[in-house]
């Protein structure tokens, strides 16, 4: 087995992976039950889904100078969206949406 | 492959435009927006149009959200539901589908070689840019010298916008009573009690800097130049007056530099193509700036893409600060 093919299949664990993490992410948004475990679901697996695909990017890529600007990507990313989260959090605080504790019973009593 | 991701994005651009048209929340009609120009950017890029698709991020996504969500903040959230008749809007964009659907058939099909815009004189500016400007970059060839004139008139067209908007928010409102206005925590003092944004966005401001800079002078290389080295700077100021209030950035650019930067721009393109003139040639000739015609062209398209740059931050940075102002009355 060549290191090519190795490095190929490497590639694409890490972006299956990335996928599955940012999908699952997105189902989360959509099914949680209130605005703050959107968040929740939506901020982390997307980081962890954008480290994930970058990596898979990167071991496509090689050693170049495209490796280099993703590493920069990645980079801002995880400086970016972790903020912008944090950001939302704290406006949805400030605008008065209240973290409840009975999320799940309240929102079947609500339907 | 190229094809199936084609229309996958155009898919999700038309439900994207459905729901802007459906929703009657206006914030959530302007973040649709924002994810309508992202589409379209990865659609422009998906055909090779990195230039076109770096312009629509910077400018379509990026800044436009912002002034929209400035001109948001000064009126209501939510469109006021009409009572009109739709019958005859109906009638009209119905009539003009039809019609625009069956113009589509005369036109070539996609990627066709034999496509008269692939005919006319794309063959030559392609052929002749490495003899008359020796750059990589065929696009910043085309938009800077060789079709120089529109070039001009689009900086002209976004300098015209800007001063027309710092007319229109100049004019005070009067006497009116604005009861929908909400009343602002704290004016212009920004995000200051955030800690996270503020300390990441600080951080990163002198990097968005530095790639509106490599941006800027990277154009004749590779996707870039003044449209979008404009944005860029200026996101970078928007961020820095999001962060530390509007008054601290107005205390970094304030609106004389602004204004000045505006028409300073404007000039300064003007300015090299009258030179071109003065130095016997036509106007935005650039061949004559310099002793050797071929770096004469490069001196020219670096100042011309500075004059775009420096315009488009100008006007972008003055329309927000408007917008911001009209708030703080």
């Amino acid at each position: 087995m060549t290191m090519a093919l190795l490095v190929d299949i490497a590639s694409w664990v890490l972006l299956s992976l990335g996928g599955a993490f940012v999908f699952i992410g997105g189902l989360g948004a959509l099914r949680m039950p209130n605005l703050y475990a959107r968040i929740h679901a939506a901020s982390l697996t997307d980081t962890m889904g954008a480290m994930l695909v970058i990596a898979g990017i990167m071991l496509q890529a090689g050693a170049s100078l495209a490796t280099i600007k993703l590493a920069a990507i990645l980079l801002f990313l995880l400086l970016t969206s972790p903020t912008a989260s944090n950001a939302l959090a704290s406006a949805a605080l400030l605008a008065g949406v209240r973290p409840h504790r009975n999320v799940l019973s309240k929102s079947e009593h609500s339907k | 492959m190229t094809i199936l991701f084609g229309v996958f994005l155009l898919t999700l651009l038309v439900i994207t435009a459905l729901a802007i048209v459906r929703t009657s929340h206006l914030f959530a009609a302007v973040i649709l927006t924002s994810i309508f120009s992202l589409l379209m950017a990865a659609n422009f890029f998906l055909l090779d149009a990195a230039d076109v698709a770096l312009t629509e991020a910077a400018i379509g996504a990026g800044i436009s959200t912002v002034l929209f969500l400035g001109a948001l903040a000064l009126t209501a959230e939510h469109e006021r539901a009409t009572t009109v008749k739709r019958l005859l809007p109906l009638g009209v964009v119905a009539v003009t589908t039809l019609i625009m659907i069956y113009a589509t058939f005369d036109k070539p099909r996609f990627g066709d070689p034999e496509a008269p815009v692939h005919q006319h004189v794309a063959p030559w500016y392609i052929e002749k840019t490495p003899e008359y400007i020796d750059i990589p970059n065929v696009v910043t060839a085309v938009l800077g010298s060789f079709r120089g004139y529109d070039t001009f008139g689009e900086v002209f067209v976004v300098f015209t916008a800007g001063i027309g908007v710092m007319f229109l928010f100049s004019a005070r409102p009067g006497n009116r009573k604005d009861s929908r206005r909400r009343p602002t925590a704290e004016p212009g003092q920004g995000l200051r009690h955030y800690l996270v944004p503020r300390v990441v966005g600080r951080l990163l401001i002198p990097f968005i800097l530095l790639f509106g800079l490599y941006v800027q002078f990277h154009g004749e290389y590779g996707p870039g130049g003044g449209f979008q080295a404009g944005a860029i700077f200026a996101a970078a100021i928007i961020l820095y007056a999001l962060l530390e209030g509007e008054t601290q950035a107005l205390r970094v650019l304030p609106l004389r530099v602004l204004t000045g930067l505006v028409a300073g721009g404007a000039l300064l393109f003007g300015g090299v193509g009258v030179a071109g003139m003065l130095l016997g040639s036509s106007f935005l000739d650039y061949s004559v700036l310099s002793a050797d015609p071929v770096a004469g062209q490069h001196l020219g398209l670096l100042l011309i893409e500075a004059g775009v740059g420096i315009t488009v931050t100008g006007v972008l940075l003055s329309i927000f600060h408007a917008f911001a102002a009209r708030g703080r009355l």
